[in-house]
């Protein structure tokens, strides 16, 4: 149906596709530690030496472990598996809460504490009114 | 092959449909603001800012559905050598270009409240900009080169490295951490978006979409006279 010069250029266009893809594929795999925008605290468990420089640490801020005093914020994120202890001075965004998402950055005093100079509020994929929220808090 | 696709033929439907296209994205784009901003319920954690989500969501869509529609047409055109096919992709890439920046602004408002910061170099949010820029040198080549089949060829190339970057964009919330949250709407297992959010988002979408036509419609018709001007009957 086609003449040859038609299926030449799509077999042409598919082969382009294909290195295209295996060579982004082997790129991105191979800067797979940059992509990442935060590292979990298991991560922060198993790494070798501690980084001196600036590392963004997410997951859960920890159920009733929120403290605030005059000066600092201290709090616990945990991936539930493992946990680090954070201080932070400064003001919170208005989504952080007990039991929500969060990103800080900062650097790492040791393998349990982090010392924070930003935090940012992961919003969850999640929405709905505030009546369905109060309704499925009541079950 | 491709008859049905002559200019002549179809100017005659295109140059028509504008107008109802025009009324209906009127008529839509109404409801859906009136959904959205109006009689959508609050967010139970970001109060009103989830309203941002109503134009936000939409645009960042409909940027990669015409990415990919520019890109499907572009290499039809290459394989083919027809010259309707590559028009088809110049008059639908300013929509999505636009749609692409109006997603990034309305996420970096959306961000400030909600994350506390205007931008982040997450994957979801680079590989964004990097559409755009990928939408930027698909509009340029247009302009910068005389000849039509250096044109042709050129863009087309740009389209699929682009397009690679489409699946990247749709999956990076998956494959890494990242500060953007991951998909609420999923076609194959249930949403985690409230149907009361989800159909001014799904409206707002359908009017977007008809936006986009219209312009398309509109540049479209404005290349099919450039062709009559010339005299000539067939491409």
């Amino acid at each position: 149906m086609y003449g040859r010069k038609v299926k030449l250029r799509f077999w042409f266009i598919v082969l382009i596709l294909i290195t295209l893809i295996l060579t982004t594929f082997l790129i991105l795999k191979s800067l797979e530690e940059n992509v990442i925008y935060f590292q979990s605290p298991t991560e922060i468990k198993s790494i070798a030496e501690i980084d001196k420089n600036k590392i963004r640490v997410g997951g859960m801020v920890k159920k009733n472990s929120i403290y605030i005093n005059s000066k600092e914020v201290n709090f616990i994120i945990t991936d539930f598996k493992n946990e680090i202890n954070v201080i932070y001075s400064g003001a919170v965004p208005n989504l952080f809460a007990e039991g929500k998402g969060v990103v800080v950055e900062g650097f790492l005093k040791d393998r349990n504490f982090f010392s924070a100079t930003k935090i940012l509020a992961k919003h969850d994929e999640n929405y709905m009114p505030p009546e369905v929220k109060e309704a499925l808090g009541e079950k | 092959m491709f008859k049905l696709f002559e200019p002549n033929k179809i100017f005659k439907i295109t140059s028509r449909a504008t107008k109802y296209v025009l009324f209906l994205f009127i008529v839509v784009l109404s409801v859906g603001l009136l959904e959205a901003l109006v009689l959508s319920p609050e967010d139970y954690k970001q109060s009103d800012a989830v309203r941002i989500m109503y134009v936000h969501v939409p645009a960042a869509w409909i940027s990669l559905g015409i990415f990919s529609s520019i890109t499907f047409f572009s290499i039809c055109g290459f394989i083919f050598k027809n010259k309707n096919f590559f028009l088809i992709s110049k008059s639908l890439a300013p929509s999505g270009f636009v749609f692409n920046i109006i997603a990034l602004v309305t996420g970096s408002i959306w961000g400030k409240p909600t994350w506390g910061t205007w931008w982040a170099w997450d994957a979801r949010i680079t590989s964004m900009l990097i559409l755009v820029l990928f939408y930027a040198m698909y509009i340029i080549v247009w302009r910068i080169y005389d000849k039509e089949e250096k044109v042709y060829r050129i863009s087309t190339f740009i389209t699929i490295l682009g397009i690679i970057n489409v699946p990247i964009i749709k999956y990076s919330v998956d494959w890494w951490n990242t500060l953007h949250q991951p998909a609420s709407i999923n076609i194959l297992s249930k949403s985690s978006i409230h149907s009361s959010m989800l159909y001014p988002l799904l409206i707002m979408t359908a009017a977007f979409t008809l936006f986009s036509l219209l312009i398309f419609l509109m540049k479209y018709n404005t290349e099919l006279i450039k062709i009559k001007n010339k005299g000539l009957d067939r491409l």
